[in-house]
């Protein structure tokens, strides 16, 4: 009783709760007229689609730079190197690896700058961090209607260029994940398989770099920087070291997303991008100096399983057509709960 | 030499902080007119008597005091600093309480300003009445000739001289109407020799007008010179309650720090020990609170090298800077190799390790496990506890050797947790402190600094861990130094002390000499000056 007990603390009671919840909306789905099979894909597809962009925020948690208000820098280094890859006429895996290639530099690049200005701001990461987000989404904003951008596939048809607000990425490498080894059962259920290998690669990797030396310093710093820099660890460079990182999983992320969705969005589509997964991270259970590869996976399942089921079944109680709504409310409503959530470590 | 009633009295205090006794039975008089000087090492209880006669809100909050505070034969028991305030009591303090934009007249006047009625008061209240400058002036003049110094009644405090400012607040203290008693604690350690002369002087000034002063301060000459009598604290409690006649510097440093006089040189003979393992020279350091002037000594090799002093004079400074994690300059000099100060990777590098005196904040990562505490610096120096995977292209921790390692250490130093996966801030302090040894011997340092490791911990751990630190430097050669505030155990465990006043080394002793010498040293007197009669 004792153990079920401390397992049940170290679980967290937000978490069973939330558990408890979507299990519920699940057994209730059918009675509604909720196809519990697709709904199953969905949250798979979700899980998958978002996953790689919560784990983007592990590094700088963990470094002690706080939650990354400011993805959508890493994200924009992605959304150049997809729309780059489309430029160069890359197509299916070729494209797919292209573009991860191609927006490597940038995240490299801006993760690099974005960290000098973090580490001038100490204590105040989170809040610069979002307007850093706000400001480079803005003006890459203006940059995607100037830049030459030529293939026919993206620039707005009339004009013969500026990109386009979403560019399909059919015929170039769209669900090129998702439907890797894709398996198949009845109708209407599909897992995507290749997509969660990915994110269980990129998993065990990041899960592997913090057990590296370089990865305890980093923990350490986000721990207790005096310590480490009485042991001989820089703070301003492993702070450094988790942004870039943090900047490129962040690129790799979205590129992951854009695969599974079928369209890369551009223009203000990033601005908000952060949010849900600063919310799914803080589900997860981690605190503001502290995330688990554990964190990652709960949180972004639970998030992504209320995401997709509230909606639809309320939608189906109420008879009217208004899941968008639904949607922006539970979405808004867990980043609320999260943020109130979230745990100091000691000091 | 008076019969009258004396001013103040203290009797029978005793006051305890949840179990420790810091005040035990105190009991003394001050007459009119009379300045005592109130003296003891750090800790001996002369803050928290001064808080008992203020009525700060920390003696009320943790259980009042017992025994009888009596000003002017009433018995008084002051609930706020106000109430003190209002009864004709005066405090300086040693950090300046002034506004540093206002003028000396502004400030000494401050919140008791006169005022010019004007119609607005008829109207919105006297919220609304104007100052009366040249009767502000006035008082502050007034109150400045009391004191019998130069001070210009219009000088902005941010541009004066520190000798200034410490007179302006006194002068804002005896600008009260009914200011009976003055209480300066340590006025005189930011002041040069002759600010502190003029002080001094302005003090004898104000008792000769019949102002009583508690005088606290470890220049115990000055407190010899100023005072009529001398009350000395040791541990809570009066020791000696003397006239000040008669008496010698000598005297006063060992009532201060004897505890058991007898006890000097129980240590064995001295060790006869080769060669200079740490050479420092001209070393400065800029540790907030603790800064370190001009020292040059040297370690020899495998001898335990005390640093002692009172708070605040740079003993710890010293650690600190050499390990480079406060900003430091001079020359410092490992088996002959010169050393880069301001960078703790090169100090570790080069074969030192630390233990700081700040273990919560530099000594630990509370929220980890005892395993990376004790292994982190070892591995991110030595490379130690990574394990080789894939023909060497990756490595990582080696959790099993790093369980290893911190069961060795806890079955060494006698750790008390419940294994190598305890978080770091459930143990005890003790405990820790243990932890952060372990921390520090497992990179198997050539010289090792420790940094008040005894602060805060139980009686039994403290033995335990100065244990540890001897059969350490006996069993592997490591050279140690330690900075302490105990001098106890200095003399205990080094070969020799040295004791810093004023960011300055004041001499170095034998651990067997007498406790009048070290109470010399840290009065700030040099041994080789002959102690005046």
């Amino acid at each position: 009783m004792n153990r079920l007990k401390q397992a049940v603390t170290d679980f967290g009671w937000p978490r069973i709760i939330i558990f408890l919840f979507v299990v519920a909306l699940f057994i209730g789905a059918p009675f509604v007229k909720v196809r519990v099979d697709s709904s199953f894909t969905d949250v798979f597809n979700r899980f998958g689609q978002n996953a790689v962009l919560v784990l983007a925020l592990v590094p700088m948690v963990q470094a002690g730079c706080g939650l990354n208000f400011g993805l959508p820098v890493g994200i924009i280094a992605g959304l150049l190197g997809s729309t780059l890859a489309m430029e160069f006429g890359l197509v299916g895996w070729a494209g797919f690896l292209g573009a991860i290639g191609l927006s490597l530099p940038f995240a490299v690049a801006f993760g690099f700058a974005y960290g000098l200005l973090l580490n001038k701001v100490k204590g105040e990461e989170m809040t610069i961090a979002m307007y850093v987000g706000f400001s480079i989404v803005t003006f890459f904003a203006i940059l995607w209607l100037l830049l030459p951008y030529s293939s026919p596939n993206m620039v707005w048809g009339y004009a013969g260029k500026g990109l386009r607000t979403t560019i399909t990425l059919e015929g170039y490498w769209g669900l090129i994940l998702n439907d890797f080894l894709a398996l198949r059962i009845g109708e209407n259920f599909r897992f995507p398989t290749g997509m969660i290998l990915f994110v269980i690669l990129l998993t065990v990797l990041v899960g592997f770099f913090f057990r590296s030396k370089t990865g305890t310093a980093m923990t350490a710093v986000g721990s207790n920087p005096d310590f480490a820099r009485a042991g001989g660890v820089s703070a301003d460079r492993m702070r450094l070291t988790s942004v870039i990182l943090s900047t490129v999983i962040g690129a790799v992320g979205i590129l992951v997303y854009q695969q599974s969705f079928g369209f890369i969005q551009i223009y203000n589509a990033p601005l908000f991008m952060a949010f849900p997964a600063v919310a799914a991270l803080l589900i997860g259970g981690a605190s503001v100096n502290k995330a688990s590869m554990l964190n990652v996976i709960v949180g972004t399942f639970l998030f992504q399983s209320i995401l997709t089921m509230t909606p639809s079944v309320i939608n189906s109680i109420l008879q009217t057509d208004m899941s968008e709504v639904i949607r922006i409310l539970i979405s808004n409503g867990m980043i609320l709960y999260a943020l109130t959530r979230k745990t100091k470590v000691t000091k | 030499m008076s019969n009258e009633s004396p001013l103040l009295s203290f009797e029978g205090i005793t006051k305890d902080f949840y179990g420790t006794v810091v005040l035990k039975d105190v009991s003394f008089t001050l007459g009119r007119g009379r300045i005592l000087g109130l003296v003891g090492e750090n800790g001996a209880g002369k803050t928290t008597l001064m808080s008992v006669l203020f009525g700060m809100p920390v003696i009320s909050e943790t259980g009042g005091f017992s025994g009888t505070v009596k000003l002017d034969g009433q018995a008084v028991s002051f609930r706020t600093p106000f109430d003190a305030l209002d009864a004709g009591i005066g405090m300086v303090h040693q950090e300046f309480s002034l506004i540093p934009g206002f003028t000396t007249t502004e400030n000494i006047v401050l919140n008791r300003e006169s005022v010019k009625p004007n119609p607005a008061v008829e109207v919105f209240g006297e919220r609304m009445s104007v100052l009366d400058r040249p009767k502000m002036r006035a008082r502050a003049e007034s109150a400045i000739g009391r004191l019998g110094v130069k001070l210009d009644p219009d000088m902005l405090v941010s541009e004066m001289p520190v000798g200034h400012k410490q007179f302006t607040e006194i002068a804002r203290e005896i600008n009260r109407d009914n200011v009976r008693l003055l209480v300066l604690d340590e006025p005189t350690a930011v002041l040069t020799e002759s600010e502190a002369e003029v002080l001094l002087a302005a003090l004898r000034n104000l008792a000769a007008q019949g102002i009583s002063i508690i005088f606290i301060s470890h220049r115990l000459h000055e407190v010899l010179s100023v005072c009529d009598r001398i009350v000395t604290l040791r541990d809570g409690r009066v020791v000696k309650d003397t006239d000040a006649a008669g008496v010698t510097v000598a005297d006063v440093a060992s009532w201060m720090v004897g505890r058991d006089v007898d006890d000097a040189g129980r240590k064995g003979a001295a060790r006869d020990l080769p060669g200079a393992a740490l050479e420092v020279e001209n070393l400065w350091v800029d540790m907030p609170g603790e800064t370190v002037r001009n020292v040059s000594f040297s370690v020899r090799e495998g001898e335990i090298f005390g640093i002692g002093g009172l708070a605040g004079q740079g003993k710890l400074g010293i650690p600190n800077g050499i390990m480079g994690l406060y900003p430091a300059g001079g020359t410092v000099r490992l088996h002959g190799q010169a050393v880069t100060l301001d960078a703790p990777r090169a100090a570790l590098d080069a074969g030192m390790a630390f233990v700081s005196e700040d273990r919560r904040g530099v000594g630990l990562l509370l929220d980890e496990s005892l395993d990376w505490n004790i292994a982190f610096t070892a591995m991110q120096i030595k490379g130690e506890y990574l394990k080789t995977y894939l023909g060497g292209l990756v490595r990582l921790r080696d959790e099993k050797a790093m369980k290893a390692l911190t069961e060795e250490y806890v079955k060494l130093l006698d750790i008390k947790c419940t294994g190598p996966k305890q978080k770091a801030k459930e143990l005890s302090g003790g405990n820790q402190q243990k932890i952060c040894l372990a921390k520090a011997f497992a990179l198997r340092p050539s010289v090792l600094f420790v940094s008040e490791p005894t602060r805060g911990i139980d009686v039994g751990a403290k033995a335990l861990v100065l244990d540890n630190l001897r059969h350490y430097n006996r069993d592997f050669g490591t050279t140690i130094v330690m900075a302490s505030s105990e001098l106890e155990e200095l003399r205990s465990i080094c070969d020799r002390v040295a004791i810093v006043d004023e960011g300055r080394i004041a001499g170095i002793l034998p651990p067997g000499a007498p406790l009048s010498e070290f109470g010399l040293l840290m009065a700030g007197q040099k041994v080789s000056e002959e102690v005046q009669p």
